[in-house]
């Protein structure tokens, strides 16, 4: 059926937003309409202006209004108007940077690691206690130890994203380590092949799916986290854009970073998926 | 007496149990020798311990007891003077044909360049037919073209010795049928000495000159040695015409099918020196 009509998917992928776009339009404009609501201390009404005369009125969006917001965000990305008001591919990309760098840090640290633990039993059953306990920890408790050791928000941040990224990376290259076909160990040991290009050119390659499985569950870990800990640590990014358009309570803002964080992570997910790709081996 | 090129004296292996301290070996008791340029193949059923031999000889397994002598030197380890075909081609499936040929062939010389690590490895796909090949990866290439390219791997390094731990047991029976004619091809060509498992009885009269009998495990033992006394090189299209074929076959067949589970050695049977049978070939016992 679906092999026949390749279109049939997209068309109900359309059908679906249409009738969400549909749902959320008539939702918003019913609530738009003015309620009766409770009176209005005049002196209150006095100190905040406009917003309280619609009286606690839904600050809830349309998708005509999100869809307007996420225009002028895609036409002027980059603006800057001081600490408060940065465009949203600023904040994205202060994101994605904190992201890189922590995730690229766990995976110097975990790649190696993961390779000794995986080659040595012993190793590995000294280290597993450890491993043990410290990979359930959720990654923002570290944000206050992290605070106070390195007394530097960013840094800190960054650390948590380490810290985050580097289990599922350390766990998944032990086990492709450990696992490696003991047939292909046994050609390199026939052959006399030194230990240096036996890691590389053996036991690497035949991890490597493996090891990229866990590069991609870390990413996807790393780019959740990272909202919470912008949020926590503030200044910049696209955790804090959403909290400081919170405290704004500018509804179609949040809505247009929350799409956006979803689109960065799928991109963040297929880059991996396709390098996952390109160095996978068929038996 | 002059000590052949290979020797094995008194061999035995345990593998330990749990609760056991003197577990029954798989084998023991194994002696025997192989000459340069002979064609030794290992005739047993499953359990006999003919794989772990092989792993003894190539120095991936150590034995409990007894050693290896190749070329008047213990073997200890694995070396490249013994290049192994694997039951399973044991291909790395992320290289191509002729990259796994060149892994090989560049443990053997680190210093050759690429173009000559290239070339030499070229040399010997095309000896397995494969030259059509060399660049596709393992998943792409039949059941025998990856055995083809095992074989060409253990052949590129030049070894002193070949030890092929039953190659062709995966294989259809015209595959084997062609691959077994390439072989005795490159063995002739080469001069190579051949240590080869089977269970199969046919393969073993095509290739070996010297067909070691193995009594089923625990405790196996080697019952005799027979020396095929159909000469070099065999033809697998006229070999059942000879005299002597069907007599070393059904040798043979009675060996597995009997003689091999209820061997008992009569008085003169010594383990150091396994006798020698020449089924069909009564002249030639005597002589």
């Amino acid at each position: 059926m679906t092999r026949n009509k390749p279109w049939l998917a997209p068309l109900l992928s359309a059908l679906f937003f249409a009738l969400f776009v549909g749902v959320w339009y008539l939702a918003t404009s019913t609530t738009a309409a003015p309620v009766a609501g409770p009176a209005v201390d005049p002196e209150y009404a006095a100190l905040l202006g406009a917003e309280a005369a619609t009286g606690g009125q839904s600050a809830m969006p349309g998708p005509g209004e999100v869809a307007a917001k996420i225009w002028e965000h895609v036409t002027d990305p980059f603006y800057d108007r001081g600490t408060n008001d940065k465009g949203l591919g600023i904040q994205i990309g202060y994101s994605i940077a904190r992201v890189l760098a922590g995730y690229l840090l766990a995976a110097l640290v975990a790649i190696p690691l993961g390779f000794l633990i995986g080659m040595s039993p012993l190793v590995y059953k000294a280290l597993d206690p450890f491993i043990q306990i410290l990979k359930p920890i959720s990654p923002l408790a570290w944000m206050p130890l992290a605070l106070y050791t390195i007394k530097d928000s960013g840094i800190s941040a960054i650390f948590v994203i380490f810290i985050c990224s580097l289990w599922p990376m350390l766990v998944n290259t032990a086990f492709g380590v450990a696992s490696v076909r003991r047939e292909w160990l046994n050609v390199a040991r026939t052959l006399e092949v030194k230990p240096i290009r036996r890691a590389f050119l053996v036991i690497l390659p035949a991890a490597a799916p493996t090891i990229l499985t866990g590069m991609r569950i870390s990413i996807g870990i790393a780019w959740l986290v990272i909202v919470a800990a912008e949020m926590l640590v503030g200044g910049t990014g696209i955790g804090y854009f959403v909290w400081n358009e919170w405290n704004n309570l500018s509804i179609t803002n949040i809505i247009t970073a929350i799409l956006l964080i979803g689109l960065v992570g799928m991109l963040l997910d297929h880059l991996l998926a396709w390098v996952a790709r390109a160095i996978s081996w068929r038996e | 007496m002059t000590q052949p090129f290979l020797k094995i004296e008194g061999l035995k292996r345990q593998f330990p149990q749990a609760g056991q301290p003197d577990p029954d070996p798989v084998f023991e008791d194994v002696h025997f020798g192989i000459e340069r340029g002979q064609f030794v193949c290992v005739l047993g059923h499953s359990g006999c311990g003919k794989t772990t031999i092989l792993n003894i000889l190539a120095g991936l397994d150590e034995a409990t007891a007894g050693h290896v002598i190749m070329d008047g030197r213990e073997v200890r380890g694995p070396s490249l003077d013994r290049g192994v075909v694997f039951q399973s081609h044991a291909l790395m499936p992320w290289l191509s044909a002729l990259k796994n040929v060149e892994f090989a062939v560049r443990s053997r010389h680190p210093e050759w360049t690429r173009e000559q690590a290239r070339a030499h490895a070229v040399k010997y796909l095309e000896m397995v037919h494969l030259g059509h090949a060399i660049d596709k990866k393992p998943a792409e290439l039949s059941g025998g073209m990856k055995q083809r390219v095992g074989i060409a791997r253990a052949f590129s390094i030049e070894p002193k010795m070949l030890l092929l731990d039953e190659p062709f047991g995966a294989l259809d029976a015209l595959t084997r049928g062609s691959i077994q004619s390439e072989l005795i091809g490159i063995v002739e060509a080469t001069k190579q000495t051949v240590f080869m498992i089977t269970h199969d009885v046919d393969e073993a009269i095509l290739l070996a000159d010297r067909i070691v009998l193995m009594t089923n495990g625990p405790r196996a033992k080697i019952a005799e040695i027979v020396v095929n006394p159909m000469p070099r090189p065999r033809d697998r299209e006229t070999l059942h015409q000879q005299p002597e074929f069907y007599p070393l076959r059904n040798h043979l067949v009675d060996f597995l099918v009997k003689r091999s589970r209820a061997f008992a050695p009569g008085a003169d049977w010594d383990p150091k020196n396994p006798p020698l049978v020449y089924p069909g070939a009564p002249a030639r016992a005597a002589a």
